[in-house]
């Protein structure tokens, strides 16, 4: 039971930061109906920013995690002007081979600096607990919590405020929204600076928990978050939350019962059965094709 | 029946898409308090000419609204400057509630606390829409979605409101009730630009209309004379 439960824990703290990931994904693909294959790639410069601020500005964690944030998304909003605006009436494939073109500059914009891993050194005085038989780390606390707090707000920016009203209104159909008197570029430009910030948030709650980085980190983790939000229906913001918890809870739950290298292969097959009969994912719906 | 001042003046408004010409040149002005229709068919460059005036789709000529050149303003900024559209085939966030859908039309205005008065004025003009406030857009039938992309329309509190083919689709008895709430609409106030197929009802509530023909004006008149030009009737009021 301890180890369900300690399990359990590690799976939340996994689970937030592939639901982080993935809520950048799934509000890009719902108002641009484009997947930002550079987005796991930001989450790795997010977690170098943080390296940056902890060691050589020696930042406690809140100005880190602010730095990364704020950096991430211009970075985010930069690309989306110019190298994702130009396309938006070309082919969306197009606008994918783009995007996978500035995943890879950045990958190796970043080994230019940092050809080897580099150490990110301890922002969170880690201590540990044992709670009857489960050990609850602070950092693990301070992941979770910061996660969810992240994801609250983010749920009430899309569902109360007029920007998060914006954009979904541009996922439903974004040629009437100029005719409301709203500016479609700056609330496109909004939803990459909060769905980046997001992933430069994850990037470094990542660099945190697993201390060694380096510019590739972003790969696998990106697709795994990417499949996530699949999985919990792209487009849809609480989707993406439920995929990204429920892809942490399998990896996590495998690795507890089976030899760890079956991990990745037994999870994504639970996932491919899942779409299989959810061909939308959980959350997400068929939309009904315009004529 | 003109009444005050230009408020839009069209001259020589030409729009190409790609090699083919929708709109070749034509001029007109629509004039403080009036309700002016282009009718027209399938084709004849009605709703291009609505598109371009909103600052949807680029064009050649000038449009000035108010007096102010409103070439390369963008769409959202004509909005503000006093220009609400109702799009063809109503454009309503299916995803958005009725009270969301109304609501983001007012993202250009400051003052806050007029809103509540204009709900109500939408409300009362289409208590319909005031029972469904919570309920999606998407759910709404056809009438009810034109009477809330009308509201939506007031909700900007334009000078001026052009509308797309609002009788498209509906049953008569909907046309009638929505035209005529164009007309109090009118009333209170709004200049129309009303683009139609139905040139019937159209041409009975406009003060002015003008026939547009492939691209340019082919007719032009007050609505009692246009309903009464035989070759009107014969083209577009059924004989």
């Amino acid at each position: 039971m301890t180890y369900i439960l300690q399990q359990g824990l590690n799976s939340l703290q996994l689970g937030s930061i592939y639901a982080l990931i993935a809520l950048g994904y799934t509000m890009v693909y719902g108002i641009l109906t484009m997947i930002n294959f550079a987005h796991g790639d930001l989450f790795m410069v997010g977690a170098f920013l943080c390296f940056l601020a902890a060691t050589f500005l020696h930042l406690p964690f809140v100005p880190t995690l602010l730095i990364a944030m704020i950096g991430v998304a211009l970075i985010g909003v930069v690309i989306e002007r110019f190298a994702y605006k130009p396309l938006r009436q070309a082919p969306r494939v197009s606008a994918i081979i783009t995007a996978l073109g500035v995943g890879i500059f950045l990958e190796n914009f970043t080994l230019v600096f940092a050809p080897y891993p580099q150490h990110v050194p301890t922002l969170i005085k880690n201590t540990t607990w044992v709670i009857g038989g489960v050990s609850v780390s602070s950092l693990q606390l301070i992941i979770i919590a910061l996660s969810l707090v992240l994801m609250v707000l983010l749920d009430f920016i899309v569902r109360k405020t007029m920007v998060g009203m914006a954009m979904r209104a541009i996922s439903w159909d974004k040629t009437i929204v100029p005719l409301m008197g709203i500016p479609l570029n700056l609330v496109i430009s909004a939803t990459f600076a909060i769905g980046t910030s997001l992933g430069g948030a994850a990037g470094v709650m990542y660099a945190l928990a697993f201390p060694v980085i380096d510019p590739y980190m972003g790969i696998m983790i990106g697709w795994k978050a990417f499949i996530a939000a699949v999985v919990g229906g792209i487009g849809n913001i609480r989707g993406a939350m439920i995929g990204g918890f429920i892809l942490g809870g399998v990896e996590i739950l495998v690795a507890a019962f089976l030899p760890s290298t079956y991990r990745d292969f037994v999870a994504f097959t639970l996932l491919l059965i899942l779409l299989i009969f959810r061909p939308y994912g959980i959350l997400g719906k068929p939309r009904p094709q315009k004529v | 029946m003109s009444q005050g001042n230009v408020l839009l003046s069209i001259r020589d408004l030409t729009i190409s898409y790609g090699n083919i010409m929708a709109v070749k040149g034509i001029s007109f002005d629509v004039y403080e308090g009036e309700i002016v229709t282009l009718i027209g068919a399938n084709g004849a460059g009605k709703s291009s000419t609505l598109r371009g005036v909103s600052g949807l789709i680029p064009y050649k000529g000038v449009i000035t609204f108010q007096g102010q050149d409103m070439k390369s303003i963008p769409a959202d900024k004509i909005v503000a400057m006093g220009i609400a559209q109702v799009p063809e085939g109503r454009g309503i966030f299916g995803n958005l509630t009725v009270l969301e859908n109304l609501k983001l039309a007012t993202w250009s205005r400051k003052d806050k606390h007029e809103f509540p008065k204009d709900y109500q004025r939408v409300f009362d003009i289409f208590p319909r829409l005031s029972e469904r406030q919570g309920q999606l857009g998407g759910t709404l039938s056809g009438g009810e979605q034109q009477m809330l992309a009308v509201g939506r329309a007031l909700m900007s509190r334009g000078k001026m409101m052009l509308l797309d083919e609002p009788s498209m689709g509906l049953a008569p008895v909907l046309v009638r009730e929505i035209f005529s709430v164009l007309r109090e609409i009118n009333q209170a106030g709004t200049t129309i630009l009303l683009v139609e197929q139905n040139a019937n009802m159209a041409l009975r509530i406009a003060s002015r209309g003008y026939v547009l023909e492939t691209g340019v004006i082919a007719h032009t008149g007050t609505g009692q004379k246009l309903l009464g030009d035989p070759r009107v009737k014969e083209a577009y009021l059924g004989g």
